[in-house]
């Protein structure tokens, strides 16, 4: 065997993308690496569309649940009375919680579940790409976030025609879904980044499970943070679904939190890129 | 200058020397040397957990060597592990293709993200759904396929890319016999058409020997034989490739059937090493 040819030059049908990835080994932010970016995420978006256009009923059977909160628990306590909310209807006040949660249970499941199941053998191709590592991560958490845009989208379409009292002004709606990217975006690489500690595919449902109850019960998003006990309002200052629905409700429905909008923003796009890092890091080497 | 029988005279597509990859305690590959000539279908053959998959692995980008060396289309797989991956085409044992979307939707998606430019794509898919005969299966789901057919989609999804090595592990796992014979022929024909280069893993020595033009076996992390089929049988006086095996480790290749947890448990061990 001989074991000294140093330079060899590349095989004669590489193909016309081989030297502009060597030179795009600079890293993500050179003009490759973001090109690359983008058009894996946009690959996994579009995979995801084509998915659902195949399938419907998901999303349906899906949306079933938050209904479920709004307009059960949501009609039960507003009779009740027992909250303080000014003049709002507590399912106004319920709506952008609900959506929020929605958003973030298609976000876990999509990581945990689906991934796991289905991509083990397309994961190991996509890290065989020039595609950024970045890009892998990113491009499943976009996929998360066109299930949960469709999911709000048609959850909007049942608050209007139920007569809920939310704001509709153009500039609300459209702020309220960029927040709820941002967060459907963090809590899917959140569960990457669980899949890859738990790594065991039958622990993750039990896993899901116990991660998503606790972050929507210690949130703002069924009941404002003052009614809460003193530990439990800790923990719910901590939890960036928390920020989510509060933004949500202020564009929503016009009630702030105690935060104000920027802080909300802020919060939430700083989980998804702390997140993002994270998931990065130990995600593609767990999945091997 | 270049005599066929001598590949080290001439730039090899894959270049393996002295290659060790180990686990924490487990040696999963202790030093391997082995070079794959362009053009050449070259045969990793050897029983589950011999190694094949790691040394694949690390061929791929995908598992950083212990320590030696392991050069593909002429790139080192840890200095310019960017420039490996754009000139490979890599098919891994577990399925690979998105059983919700149809074939056509998985060429578009592997297309996009393996780098094709946007003008090349729907020639390139074209090419790619003529050389594996693909015409009548693309409006379907490929969940819907067959395992044949899910291979050669597979196939067809490596190959767009135009890669100068394809890596498939394991390639007819789990499929019939005539289904095989299938994947073979349309691998024989694209190493014929383009001259693409195709390192394949398999235990099953029959395939190794009808369809490698060279074979190096492997066992427990080592290279016990290498050469081409005809010769390593002339140089061990056999007819068969299993006689070869254990005159090379003394034990005898057991073939597993059981398909499903092989397939089960070998993702399992490589869930626990990686």
């Amino acid at each position: 065997m001989s074991a000294h040819s140093a330079a060899l030059p590349a095989g004669s049908a590489s193909g016309p993308s081989s030297p502009d990835a060597r030179s795009g080994a600079g890293g993500l932010f050179s003009a490759q690496g973001l090109r690359a970016l983008g058009g894996g995420a946009y690959a996994m978006a579009q995979s995801e569309l084509r998915k659902l256009r195949h399938d419907h009923l998901d999303i349906i059977t899906r949306s079933v649940q938050p209904l479920l909160w709004l307009f059960i628990f949501g009609t039960a306590l507003s009779h009740t009375r027992s909250l303080t909310l000014g003049h709002l209807e507590y399912r106004a006040y319920l709506a952008p919680g609900v959506m929020a949660q929605a958003a973030m249970f298609i976000a876990i499941f999509f990581g945990l579940a689906v991934i796991w199941e289905r991509d083990v053998g397309q994961l190991q191709r996509l890290l065989a790409t020039p595609l950024p590592r970045t890009a892998i991560v990113l491009g499943k958490a976009v996929g998360a976030c066109v299930r949960a845009l469709v999911q709000a989208l048609l959850l909007l379409v049942v608050i209007a025609a139920a007569g809920i009292d939310v704001r509709w002004n153009l500039g609300g709606v459209l702020g309220t879904l960029a927040l709820l990217m941002l967060g459907t975006a963090g809590f899917a690489c959140m569960s990457m980044l669980l899949a890859a500690a738990v790594k065991e595919r039958e622990r993750f449902m039990g896993i899901g499970q116990l991660i998503m109850m606790p972050l929507f019960f210690a949130s703002s998003a069924l009941y404002p943070l003052n009614v809460m006990p003193g530990w439990l309002h800790v923990i719910a200052r901590v939890n960036p679904l928390t920020y989510e629905v509060q933004g949500l409700r202020q564009m929503l429905v016009g009630v702030g939190g105690a935060g104000e909008l920027w802080l909300d923003f802020l919060v939430v796009g700083g989980f998804l890129l702390l997140m993002l890092a994270a998931a990065t890091r130990a995600y593609p080497k767990a999945i091997l | 200058m270049q005599t066929p029988a001598d590949v080290g005279a001439i730039d090899p597509a894959v270049l393996v020397d002295d290659l060790v990859v180990r686990f924490d305690e487990t040696l999963a590959v202790g030093g391997v040397s082995f070079a794959v000539a362009p053009g050449e279908v070259f045969g990793l053959l050897g029983p589950n957990g011999a190694g094949k998959t790691t040394t694949i692995r690390v061929l791929t980008t995908l598992l950083p060597p212990t320590s030696g060396r392991a050069l593909v289309a002429g790139h080192d797989v840890l200095g310019e592990s960017l420039a490996v991956r754009a000139s490979i085409g890599y098919i891994p044992q577990a399925i690979s293709v998105d059983g919700a979307l149809t074939a056509w939707e998985n060429l578009d998606f592997y297309a996009r993200v393996t780098g094709v430019p946007g003008r090349e794509r729907k020639q390139r898919i074209a090419q790619a759904i003529e050389s594996m005969n693909l015409h009548a299966m693309l409006d379907r789901l490929a969940r819907t396929l067959s395992g044949g057919m899910l291979r050669r989609l597979e196939i067809a999804t490596a190959l767009l890319n135009q890669p100068a090595v394809l890596f498939l592990d394991e390639p007819t796992v789990g499929l019939d016999p005539s289904a095989r014979r299938m994947v073979w022929e349309h691998l024989g024909a694209l190493r014929a058409e383009v001259g693409t280069t195709i390192l394949v893993t398999t235990h099953l020595m029959e395939e190794a020997e009808r369809y490698c033009e060279r074979l190096a076996i492997m066992d427990m992390g080592r290279l016990v034989e290498q050469g081409e089929p005809a010769a390593l049988l002339e140089r061990h006086g056999t007819e068969s490739l299993e006689e070869v095996f254990t005159a090379g480790t003394g034990r005898t290749i057991e073939e597993q059937e059981g398909r499903l947890s092989d397939v089960r448990a070998q993702r399992r061990t490589a869930r626990r090493l990686g």
